[in-house]
């Protein structure tokens, strides 16, 4: 009976099957109870997804290597579902174009704002120059994050992971914040939404409506642009090489 | 669904070329967006299928960010060492960050904006 389970194990573990069903399955548990509880921002699907899977993989000692051989299928379906992200950037072409100027603004002022706040409140709490760097790209969709990170001599692959914390606190966060300032209108929503929380901000703004989605979704591209564009220069102005 | 997907897939292949032929340190994918919207805006749309695998694909976005997000297991130590500066920078900047700019923006497009017209 054992020597069976374990042959059947050894199998499982090397092929990307389980990996890749585990994702899904996290995801689909995930959605399930994000329903249940309204859509209600706190039970949001990524973080419920990577705790489940967190906590599953710690408990039976596989490493993660092995968990995204499979895993990494899902992972690569990001780079076209970014270049998605024109379609419905395309729907509001009219309001894009009223608001150019005001996006604008609101761009710069969100992508600084992002990246030396955190560094600042980092240093303030003592964080070491190493987190700090890695800390300072944190608003950008991933991939431009990790490789701003590795430019300022930060660790990319911690990077990855305060993205994706970014992108849950705002994801959250964000309805309280427009609540108590009377934050009322979807393209403004989405666009800070996009700004400071990428990617899973955006992924939000779409659970609300389609308008929502395409501002964050612009925020988000543009903010990638500008933070690459920045950080290099401000950065180590900012902290002193 | 097919065809949406290969125009997406070459559309990141034409930004990843000219990402890493320029030396940009703009990622493939985002100069992708920009390319396929020009040519969305050339076209006068997209087709009908684009926009449905579009929108099938947009809705699940949060899925596509689990195997990162699982990658914080590799950094727990990091983290639980610095766990102080790390959370409250974390939440702290991130909703600054939302606020500053959904204020500057508010207040900027006080007299350009027509009222949001509601479906």
């Amino acid at each position: 009976m054992t020597p069976r389970i374990s042959e059947i194990w050894v199998y499982l573990a090397a092929s990307p099957l389980l990996g890749l069903t585990l994702t899904l399955l996290a995801y689909q548990g995930a959605t399930w109870v994000h329903k249940r509880c309204h859509g209600h921002p706190l039970a949001n699907p990524v973080l419920l997804a990577v705790a489940a899977l967190v906590a599953l993989l710690s408990l039976t000692d596989t490493p993660y290597s092995t968990y995204f051989d499979g895993a990494q299928f899902v992972h690569f379906l990001l780079g076209p579902a970014t270049v998605a992200l024109a379609i419905p950037l395309y729907a509001q072409i009219e309001r894009l174009v009223r608001l150019a100027l005001p996006l604008l603004v609101a761009l710069v002022v969100g992508s600084l704002t992002a990246a030396l706040s955190a560094v600042a409140i980092g240093s303030l709490f003592g964080a070491s120059r190493a987190t700090l760097l890695s800390l300072a790209p944190k608003s950008a969709t991933t991939p431009i994050a990790m490789g701003i990170a590795e430019r300022l001599g930060g660790l990319p692959s911690l990077t990855a992971v305060l993205v994706i914390i970014t992108g849950i606190v705002g994801a959250i966060g964000g309805r309280y914040v427009y609540r108590a300032l009377h934050i009322e209108d979807d393209a403004q929503r989405g666009f800070a939404m996009g700004i400071a929380a990428h990617g899973i901000g955006t992924a939000r703004a779409f659970q609300e409506n389609e308008q929502m989605g395409a501002f964050a979704a612009l925020a988000m591209g543009l903010n990638g642009l500008m933070t690459a564009l920045l950080l290099p220069v401000v950065i180590p102005w900012f902290l002193g090489r | 669904m097919i065809g949406a997907i290969t125009l997406l897939l070459v559309f990141q292949l034409l930004g990843e070329v000219i990402s890493r032929g320029l030396a940009l340190p703009i990622p493939g994918p985002v100069i992708g967006i920009a390319l396929l919207f020009i040519a969305l805006t050339v076209r006068g749309g997209p087709s009908a299928d684009l926009r449905k695998t579009a929108q099938a694909m947009l809705q699940h976005l949060s899925l596509l960010f689990i195997p990162a997000g699982t990658g914080v297991m590799l950094h727990f130590q990091r983290m639980s060492d610095e766990w102080l500066p790390l959370l409250i920078s974390l939440v702290a900047s991130t909703l600054i960050t939302i606020a500053v700019t959904a204020l500057v923006l508010r207040f900027l497009s006080r007299h350009r904006d027509l009222p949001q017209d509601t479906p």
